[in-house]
């Protein structure tokens, strides 16, 4: 899933603050799967706006709304009969999430909530790990189902570096070195040979390509 | 004169070479370069200089190896992937080689957020075992990356690093093999301390035949106190520093440490010397280039070969 956090009260009082009637939207998906934009989250943040205005004598109105889908348009699409009435939209969406509202409603201004993290795991509750980098070029079985592009901080393709410690990476030792990870379990199941061969340079052009990306499938156009 | 790699013909006629390690300046001072190059002349045959080491920012080590070439030294130019992409490491490459450079390090780099640009964005579009094999592919095909033909290729000896200390411990033979197999010709190994433990690795990679692929140097930092040997052990990831070392160095009084710690690295290197498949040694005397002249003497490495 896409991982977010929300942004810090003062940031997102900051950014409010020249509006009276904010609307805001939350996404039920993946914000929501990592408890950062869902419906509870918005009504969280919704009570913390209504509460510190209030405290400080400010007038200000606060409508909530969560949609099953902040980047697709169907979804979206449930705002246009509200946006009028309101100054300014909050939203609890991924970046991707932010950009499909702007683009559907060109005339309010819509200020982001979340700051969008990473591609991630669910590893146990509360923690989510990153580890893949969309980098168009999967290559995942060659190094053991374990990511070095995304897991080790240089993203090295041919071994570990020489700061291995005790199996952790020396750039945050709360974290399992990749190639660590890597050569263990290729160890295990004897096909360490499979490093044997130099790894050739990446192809980014997968990932950085002209700029953003974009998929296009005739067989789901219609 | 056409300049050669002297270090690349130290090594190739047999002898025991010697490399010591010279830090850039923050700041733009080719004098520094200068006076910390002479330093080390006569002393060592080739001068590495690093590239921005920990990620500090620090005087270009390829505007220092060309200061260095000026003082008719033979510089080792060190190039890490974190912060160029292939197109800059391939253009700095050919850079190195018009300027009369002879010697390339190539490595991936500290990370950045270890130095004082931790905002910074790492690169790492290529690993230092790619880079390696593209470096070898300029010069012996006098081609790049794509297959473009180079009008004139690069004139470069190869070298890489090893760390036989950093984990996994196992397969760290099997990377030097992989580095040998890219194409380096040298390897300048982290600082070893562990002289058991590093022999053990040397067996390894003996019996892998790798000492015959490549000319290893060991890897050598004279500890200047108790405070500078705790740290680094407890803060160095993939440094062995045996309690044994440490307790030594406690054993005298703190005006005599470094006197001590000289001590250590000349009983290294000569220990380093009768293990077979060890052609070299590299000093790392960090920040301190004017103990080198004392280690190859009291290693009696002196004088250094005419080549």
């Amino acid at each position: 899933m896409i991982t977010a956090e929300r942004k810090p009260l003062p940031e997102i009082k900051e950014s409010i603050s020249p509006y009276k009637k904010i609307l805001i939207v939350g996404c039920g998906t993946c914000v929501a799967e990592c408890a950062s934009g869902g419906e509870k989250e918005v009504a969280l943040l919704a009570s913390a706006l209504r509460m510190d205005a209030k405290k400080e004598g400010r007038d200000i109105e606060v409508r909530e709304i969560t949609l099953d889908r902040q980047c697709v348009y169907e979804f979206i699409d449930q705002l246009t009969a509200l946006v009028d009435q309101y100054d300014a939209i909050l939203s609890l969406g991924c970046g991707a999430g932010v950009q499909a509202v702007a683009e559907v409603f060109p005339k309010i201004h819509i200020i982001p909530a979340l700051n969008t993290t990473f591609l991630a795991q669910t590893k146990e509750a509360g923690l989510w790990l990153e580890n893949c980098r969309g980098c168009g070029d999967c290559k995942l079985d060659y190094f053991a189902d374990v990511c070095p592009i995304t897991r080790c901080a240089k993203g090295l393709f041919n071994g570990p570096c020489g700061g291995s410690k005790g199996g952790n990476c020396e750039v945050d030792p709360e974290t399992p070195c990749a190639w660590h990870l890597i050569v263990t379990r290729l160890e295990e199941s004897g096909r360490l040979g499979k490093l044997a061969p130099v790894y050739p340079p990446a192809n980014w052009s997968k990932k950085e390509g002209k700029g953003p990306r974009k998929i296009v499938r005739e067989d789901q156009r219609h | 004169m056409k300049p050669e790699s002297r270090l690349r013909k130290v090594l190739t006629a047999g002898q025991f070479a010697v490399t010591a390690e010279c830090g850039p300046p923050k700041g733009a001072d080719p004098e520094a370069v200068r006076r910390k190059g002479n330093l080390l002349k006569g002393f060592v045959d080739s001068v590495n200089v690093t590239d921005n080491q920990t990620g500090v920012v620090r005087l270009s080590s390829l505007a220092s190896c060309a200061i260095l070439r000026e003082e008719d030294l033979d510089p080792v130019l060190q190039m890490v992937t974190r912060d160029r992409n292939r197109i800059a490491l391939q253009s700095d490459v050919l850079g190195a080689s018009a300027l009369g450079i002879r010697n390339i390090l190539c490595l991936s780099g500290d990370h950045q957020s270890f130095g004082n640009q931790p905002e910074a964005k790492g690169v790492f579009d290529i690993d230092s075992t790619q880079f390696i094999r593209l470096v070898r592919q300029m010069r012996d095909e006098g081609t790049i990356l794509g297959g473009d033909k180079l009008t004139l290729p690069p004139e470069l000896f190869i070298g890489a690093v090893e760390n036989p200390f950093a984990d996994p411990r196992s397969y760290r033979a099997r990377r030097l093999e992989k580095k040998a197999s890219a194409g380096a010709e040298f390897i300048q190994t982290q600082c070893i301390y562990n002289l058991p433990y590093f022999k053990e690795w040397m067996k390894e990679v003996r019996d892998l035949g790798v000492d015959t692929k490549v000319f290893i140097l060991g890897g050598v930092t004279p500890l200047k106190s108790v405070k500078m040997a705790e740290y680094m052990a407890k803060n160095v990831a993939g440094m062995d520093i045996p309690a044994e070392i440490i307790d030594r160095l406690k054993g005298v009084p703190s005006g005599e440490q470094k006197k001590e710690g000289l001590k250590i690295c000349i009983e290294t290197i000569r220990e380093l010397r009768e293990v077979e498949g060890v052609r070299g040694v590299h000093i790392m005397a960090i920040e301190w280039e004017e103990a080198v002249a004392q280690i190859v003497e009291g290693a009696q490495l002196l004088p250094r070969p005419a080549v």
